[in-house]
Order: C-alpha cells, then structure tokens, then sequence
C-alpha cells in the first residue's frame, strides 16, 4: 500500500471502479505511516510512540525544491500546512485537508504524495518538489509548459496538484499511454473538466522531457 | 493586423497558475490577520432560544460576533429574508448563528466546541411535497415561493383532444457545485471603509450586499476579486454572506479576517440545484406532429429566496425545450422547505426542465414506435416559429446543422438501427438530447442592469480593460482581450485587464446566465470601436501617426478612455405581467449523442464516447469553447450517473468528495465537440453564450443511451446502479 503499486495494479483497466483508481494512484501517505505504527506497537498496551504535549515543538529539516529549511514545527502540522504557512509556499492548495482532491500533490523523494495527509515530520530530511520547483529559472518546465499549451486547465486550483501528479506520474514512467496517463491522473480532481486537455499535456510533457 | 477572433489565442492567464504564483484567497495573508469560522445549528428548524459560551474555556483572543452585533440583520437578494446572523429562528440544519475569529487556528477549532445552540425544534418541512401538503407553514399559508403561468394558443387543455396523449413525471436531485476552491473572503475595514478580497464571480452583488448590511455608501466599499478557482455558479450570491460574516468579526476585533470554508462546510452550508418534479402531459398527431402540451414544474428552493424566482423563471422557460407547440401550459411553482437554500448552478433551472421535456419526448417516441431523434427534428423550431411565450425566432437558430453534425460524427443513426450491442455481461447503445439556452438575462432583465465596461488607452500603445465580469476560469480575461485587441485594431499581447474590483471597475452587470460574451463582449467591442475612431479622428485632425494620436489621447485623461453602457436591442419586448415575449435576445442551439456501455450485472453505466454539436454564434476562442462545452457537459455526466446528495432529517449525509461522487479523470470519456456558427447580429463577431448551453443536454443523452443499451427507462437524475436495478426488477431487463 505505501507505495501505492498494489493498488494500482488493482485497478479495473476498463474504469469500471474509477473510485479506487482515485484512491489508488496517489498515495495518501499518512494511512502508510499509519499501518507502519501498527505494525511496530507491540502486543502489548505499550504506544510504540511516545505521546508529545500538545504544542510542543519539533525540530524538523525539510529539503524543498532543493533548499534545506529547519523549521519548528507540531507534530500535528501537516506537509501541506508547513509548506504554506511556514516556508510561504502557496503554490501547494488545500481543496480538502482529507485526501479526497488531489489539490495538494507533492513529490516526496520524486514519488507523487497528497501533503495534506502527509505530517510534516514524515518528511523529515527527505526532498519534496513543489510545483514552484518545477521552475528551470524563469522558464516553465516540461510539464508546465504543456499544460499552458494544451490548455490543461480552467480555473487552475487544482492545476498545482495536477501539474505534480503528472511530473510523479512521468518520473515514474517516461513514456505512459493514455489508459497510463488517464489511471495516472485519476487521484486529482478537476471540477472544470479539463481531462482531455490534461491528457494530452501529460503526454507533451513525455516528449519535451525526452527532447531535453 | 490579423484578427484575433476565431483563433485559439493561449489562456492569459495560464503561466500564473502553472507555476504556482496565481493569489487565490487563501493564499493571502494581511498583517494581524485573524482567522474565523461560523458557528451553525444542526437542526432543520427550530427557535433559537440562546447562544452559550462555555465559561470554563479561556475566551481571551478570541472575537464573538452574534445577531446583536449586525446592523442590519438582512442579507440584500431579491427578497431580503435572509438574516445575516439567525436571531429567533433557525430554517435550515446549516443556518449561521455565530461568528468566531482568532489568531490561532487551533484555539478557533477549540473554541467552535465550546458554543452551546440552546434550540427548540420544531417540525421540519424536507421536500417539495412536504411543502405543498403546508401542514407546517414556513412562508406565507402555502409555503409558496413564487409562481409563474405562461400559455400559448388555447393552453394546456387542448392535450386532451389530440390523437395521441402521452403523461410522465421527471425528477432530479440537489447538485453540488465542488468547486475545487471552497468559498472563502478576507474582510477589514480602512477606517470607515469595508474592504474584502476573495472568491466570487459577481463583485458588485457583494458590494450591494455589504452596503445594505453596514449602511455605506458606494465609495465606502470596496470588494476586489482574487483568483478564483471555479464557481459554476456557486460564487454568485453566496460569496456575499461569506464577505459580510468575514467584515463583522474584523469590525468587532480591529484585525483583518479571513473566513476559508472547510471542504464539509462548503458542501452542507452553500447553495445547490434546485431539486425539481416536472410533470408533462402532451398531445400529438400519430405522425408525430406535436401539438400540445401542459407542463406543471415543481422547484425546491430550500430555506430562503436567494435566487429562486429567477431560477424557476429560467426553468419555465426552458420547459418546453426546442420545440415547436401551437398550444401550451407551463405551470411553474417554486417551495420553500427547511434545507440550506438552493441558488445558482450552471444552467440556472434550464438543466431540470431540459431533462424532463427531453425524457418526455423520447416517451412519446416509444409510444409512437419511432425514433426520438427523427421525432425531435420534425418539430424543432425553426426561423420564424414562435416559442412558447409567443417569441418569433428571427435569426440566428443553428440547431438543425447542429443535429446533422451531431449525427453524422458519431454515427449515430446506424448505431440506433443496428440496435444495441450485446457482448457478453455488457451492453452498448447510443442517445441523444436536442436543446437550447437562452443567453443573457430574462426578458427585461438588461434593460434594468444597464451594464457598463470601459476601455483605457494606455501610454506605449497599450490598451487596458475594466470591467465587472470575473473570470473564474471560463476565459472572460482572454476572450476580452481578443474582443477589444479587435476593435482597436492592435495585437491582443497589448491590452490589459484590470483586476474586477469594485473600486476601479465599472458594474457590467454579474458574471452569470450566459451573458459574459454575447452582453458585456458586446460593449467591450462598442468601446474599443470607438476608441479606435477617436484615434483615426486624432489623426486626421493632426496629421500624426497612429502612434502618436495614440499617445495623444492617452495622456489626455478626458480622452484616454471609453465607458459604454449595454442597450438591449430594439425590438426586443417582454411583459412581466403576462409571461409573453421575447423571453431572450438570442439562444444557444446544441444536440448531444453519448453512447454508454452497462454493466448488465453491476448496472455500472459507463459514457464511451460523447459528441456536442453546438451553435455558439460565432468562435471566439475554438480551445476555451470547446473547453466549456467538454467541461460543462462532464458535469452533466455527474448530475446524471454519480452525483446524488443523501440526506436525513434535513442533514446532509455524505458532504466530502469521497462520498458525493464528481467525474474524475477515469469518468471523462472522449469528446468530440463541433462549433457550428449560426451569427448572433448584436453578439460581438456574432458570438451567442455558452457557458451553461452544455449542462443541459448530457443527462438526457446519456438516459436515452441507457434506454438503448438496456430498455431500462429511468426518469429520475442521478441514475445509480441501483436505480437502474430497481427498473430492471420494475420492468424486466435483458
């Protein structure tokens, strides 16, 4: 389940249980971590994990789009929170803090994640890209660039999260077919339904990166 | 300079919002700004008796606001029955009744807990039938919103005397908008100035909203739009109650507030569709030559007014769908019940009447034993009929091309002749829904909005246009920029858009019904035309060059700039009183063809392949306006296979994204979108509307797919596996 490859040869080729397909392709981190606990607590009553005071600060080294931060953060604090509030990254949206939209994908080590269901301590010393990452200087990226061509988008909240699922989606496989692309991208929601043109950016995308 | 109209000018907007730098609302922060959240009831109807705070919590840093701190407790819409802040009574499971703001996020999340509703419950009315029934009256005796008759001919009655009669009853459910962006605004106050920023689609409706609640004047407001991730609607008259709750908590604290909706929060407290009932009894020849129909439409318009009247309006006016009727009744009643108040979604009442009609006529087809397609085309409206509220069609009715276009890409006669296809537990078939859009306000709704845009010269040969109509992702700030780069005659790379704020834009009217293109487009042109004639004047007067005269006038501030004001065709009437008239300025024609594959286990119905025909007028952006239709009609396919709100007792029972099921990219099947162009004479370039055209016809397409692929007949949006089950057990399936 952690890393989400199970599911994803779950899937119903056909889209007939598009649902698990959304649950599927990008891996709410935290219900990993959560069966991780589970695995470690011994059978006794004893928490595997010692309880922190509400509040109390933990020092916590984030490595994003390749500048390292230590910052204090709770344990409580979500990936996503800390990206936004604390290292003003805002490019990363809340559209649902459950894990439901898609809004919020990050790459955490180069692997598609929704931050919101991520606490920031998981990712601790690991390397998170954001969508402001995918930057080369003041040119758009491969994806980006696609998805400003191929009109990829409407209103654009979800674009963010769209434009990570696809750089996670293509790191992870260079050259992805559309069922690929469509499976790929069904863990990020776009209410304006821009598929078709998402579609078709992801697979531009496959060719600028190859062109580079 | 060759035109930019027509052409697939990229999104200006688009590298903002790929890399990360678009400002939505929440990624604002002001200095001390607090953040603030809605205490709300959580029953559907009751007396609000008290408001307790918790004495044992620390209330220190945190600002309470109640009914008693609201000047005017009424939120201005058409009827201002909506208080800002419930006082006595609660109408609805999600009624405000309590602001709270706080510098910390989590002592706010805390302190929500630690507010006490002391309520007195009384018996909810929960449905259209509740309502009607009136045991319990909760608006006037009847719980009657609003009503409206429009006949034609001898009316309804003459169904009786026809050859063939044929009845049904069409329903659908609420739709919830899931806007990606869930609502959210900051409010403050600049000494006696209100300021808010947020999401929202219509500035000037929350400007009105705030001046009435706070007693201000217009330049004591001042409402700006940040980037706003989608509306569908849903912004329109919401977003007002969202900005007035944010401004009292920062009056009360003396801090910016901003107030961000929770995804559950947004999906139970904010508008819906309208549920609706149609019923339709019609009457033809045994040819197939309809004559007449009575239509009674039934609307939910939940706990308060908000934009009910218009809503059913739209609705009644749609019923009888694109279709000639020498004959007709349209009843149309709308009913207050105890739910959160239902408002504007994407195709504003259209959505609900198109179904039934299009339902209905697949009925008659199967009553007949022919096919609806060739049923629907032998009686669509053509140039010089009249619709239903005696509208003579005198140009601009493309929905013939658009049939053919429809039919010829998708094959879909043969598909209908070859009869469905059956391969193993799986069956195929195709459907089609024929229709149209009124585009603009209702009959002399613009003659009382008086739209207004003005056009800038700007030094350096730029141009720059202000104007109320927002952008929510549907293209206005691209579009425009074609519009007036047009009439200027100067490349599109040269015109700006202001950010729509209230205090530097004029009010063009809302962002809604179809309007954006065919009404402010228009006067986006008239100003650009003009500037550009005020510039060959310049010329000629001068002997300059173009460039000159351009700097000329834009360092001349009474001459720099050109505000023009929307005047509705002439010729164009409508009576209030009798329902009767041009009802609109011109329509959007479309057919749509889905072909779908049921699971003849499951009942799982999966849309294989979708084609739109659409008359828009004319093009003016090929790729934003395919996008609106192949969006639009994704949510069609929602409202009509997925989406469904549950609720118990006037509460909402699966309010997230995991549980109310919108499209994702496995649902979205492949588009095949025609623009046909059939001119609108007063729509810039002859562009009509299309951003709500496309939500009307997807469920009736896909219900008629349906029919094909299995001979289940379902009247009822959404069609789960379940429904189609209880058909199949109803009425045997293969």
């Amino acid at each position: 389940m952690a890393d989400g490859k199970d599911d994803r040869n779950d899937l119903d080729t056909n889209g007939g249980v598009s649902r698990r397909g959304f649950l599927g392709s990008v891996v709410p981190a935290a219900v990993g971590v959560a069966v991780a606990r589970e695995a470690l607590s011994a059978p006794a009553a004893a928490p595997a994990v010692a309880e922190l005071p509400a509040g109390e600060p933990a020092k916590l080294t984030l490595v994003v789009n390749g500048r390292t931060h230590k910052v204090l953060v709770e344990p409580r604090d979500t990936l996503l929170s800390v990206l936004r509030e604390k290292l003003g990254l805002t490019g990363t949206k809340p559209g649902c803090e459950r894990g439901e939209c898609g809004a919020c994908t990050v790459l955490i080590d180069g692997v598609a994640r929704y931050s919101c269901l991520t606490l920031a301590l998981e990712a601790d010393g690991k390397k998170v890209t954001t969508v402001e990452g995918l930057m080369e200087g003041e040119e758009l990226g491969p994806v980006q660039k696609a998805f400003v061509e191929e009109d990829a988008f409407q209103c654009g909240y979800c674009t963010p999260g769209q434009v990570m699922a696809a750089e996670g989606l293509l790191r992870e496989n260079p050259e992805p077919g559309l069922d690929e692309i469509r499976h790929g991208m069904s863990g990020n929601l776009c209410r304006c339904g821009a598929y078709a043109h998402i579609f078709k950016a992801v697979d531009k995308a496959a060719r600028f990166r190859k062109e580079r | 300079m060759a035109p930019s109209i027509g052409t697939s000018v990229p999104r200006v907007d688009g590298p903002a919002k790929v890399c990360g730098s678009a400002r939505y609302v929440d990624d604002l922060v002001l200095p001390g700004m607090l953040h603030g959240a809605t205490v709300r009831s959580d029953v559907p109807r009751g007396r609000l008796l008290g408001v307790d705070l918790d004495p044992a919590f620390d209330w220190t840093g945190i600002t309470v606001v109640t009914a008693d701190d609201v000047p005017v407790n009424a939120v201005p819409l058409i009827e201002s029955d909506q208080p800002v802040l419930a006082r006595d009574e609660i109408r609805h499971a999600y009624e405000p009744v309590a602001l709270l703001a706080c510098e910390d996020r989590l002592r706010l999340a805390q302190a929500l807990r630690h507010v006490t509703l002391r309520v007195e419950p009384l018996p909810p009315v929960l449905t259209i039938d509740d309502a009607l029934a009136a045991r319990e009256a909760i608006r006037g005796a009847d719980n009657v919103i609003k009503r409206y008759r429009i006949t034609k001919g001898r009316g309804g009655a003459a169904v009786e005397g026809c050859e063939v009669v044929v009845r049904g009853v069409y329903e659908t459910g609420w739709q919830e908008h899931v806007y990606i962006e869930p609502n959210g605004m900051i409010g403050w106050w600049d000494g006696d100035t209100a300021r808010v920023e947020g999401s929202l689609q219509c500035p000037y409706y929350v400007q009105k909203g705030i001046k009435g609640v706070f007693g201000l004047p217009d330049d004591g407001v001042d409402v700006t739009q940040a980037v706003t991730g989608g509306g569908f609607g849903g912004k329109e008259e919401y977003p007002t109650l969202v900005a007035l709750h944010a401004l009292l908590l920062a009056k009360k604290s003396g801090r910016p507030v901003k107030l961000v909706y929770g995804r559950q929060e947004d999906v139970e407290a904010s508008t819906k569709r309208h549920p609706s009932r149609v019923e339709i009894a019609s009457g033809c020849d045994r040819d197939g030559t309809l004559r007449a129909v009575s239509i009674r439409v039934l609307f939910d318009g939940g706990a308060y007014v908000t934009l009910t009247p218009v809503v059913l309006s739209r609705g009644a006016l749609h019923a009888c769908g694109a279709y000639r009727w020498e004959d007709v009744t349209v009843e149309a009643v709308a009913v207050a019940t105890n739910t959160p108040p239902n408002g504007a979604f994407r195709g504003f009442g259209a959505p609900q009447t198109i179904w039934a009609i299009e339902r209905h006529l697949d009925r008659v087809a199967r009553t007949l034993g022919t096919d609806p397609v060739a049923l629907k085309r032998k009686n669509l409206l053509r140039l010089g009929d009249t619709t239903a509220t005696g509208q003579t069609l005198k140009e601009s009715v493309g929905v013939e091309e658009c049939v053919e276009k429809a039919m010829a890409a998708s094959g879909y006669v043969e598909k209908r002749e070859r009869g469905p296809v059956v391969t193993g537990r799986t069956a195929r078939g195709v459907g089609a829904a024929i229709f149209l859009h009124g585009a603009g306000f209702t009959g002399s709704g613009e003659k009382y909005l008086k739209g207004k845009v003005a056009v800038d010269l700007l030094p350096g040969g730029r141009a720059r246009v202000r104007t109320g109509s927002t952008d929510i992702g549907q293209g206005t700030e691209t579009v425009f920029r074609q519009i007036a780069a047009d009439g200027l005659g100067i490349g599109v790379e040269n015109v700006d858009f202001a950010v729509p704020s209230t205090a530097n834009v004029p009010d063009s009217g809302p962002t809604v019904a179809s309007r954006t293109v065919m009404v402010v487009g228009s006067i986006v042109d008239a100003a650009a035309k003009e500037l550009r004639a005020r510039l060959e004047a310049e010329e000629k007067a001068r002997g300059a060059t173009r460039s000159a005269a351009w700097e000329r006038l834009a360092a001349d501030p009474a001459r720099a700039t050109s505000l023009v004001q929307y005047e509705p065709p002439p010729g164009v009437v409508w009576d209030d009183a009798t329902y009767s008239g041009d009802a609109y300025p011109a329509y959007g024609w479309a057919c749509d063809v889905a072909e779908v594959e049921v699971d003849l286990d499951t009942f799982e119905t999966k849309v294989t392949g979708f084609w739109a025909a659409v008359d828009v007028g004319r093009v003016i952006n090929p790729t934003l306006c395919a996008g609106q239709v192949e969006g639009g009609t994704l949510q069609a396919i929602g409202w009509a296979l997925t989406e469904k709100l549950v609720t118990k007792d006037g509460k909402i029972l699966n309010p997230r994204m995991t549980n109310y099921i919108v499209p994702t990219s496995l649902d979205a099947p492949p588009f095949t979108t025609t623009l046909v162009e059939a001119a609108y004479s007063r729509g810039p370039g002859g562009a009509k509307g299309v951003g709500e055209l496309p939500m009307d016809g997807g469920a009736p397409a896909v219900a008629a797919a349906i029919e094909h692929a299995t001979g289940l007949v379902l009247d009822r949006v959404p069609m789960l596996p379940e429904d189609l089950f209880e058909a199949s057990v109803k009425g045997g399936a293969r």
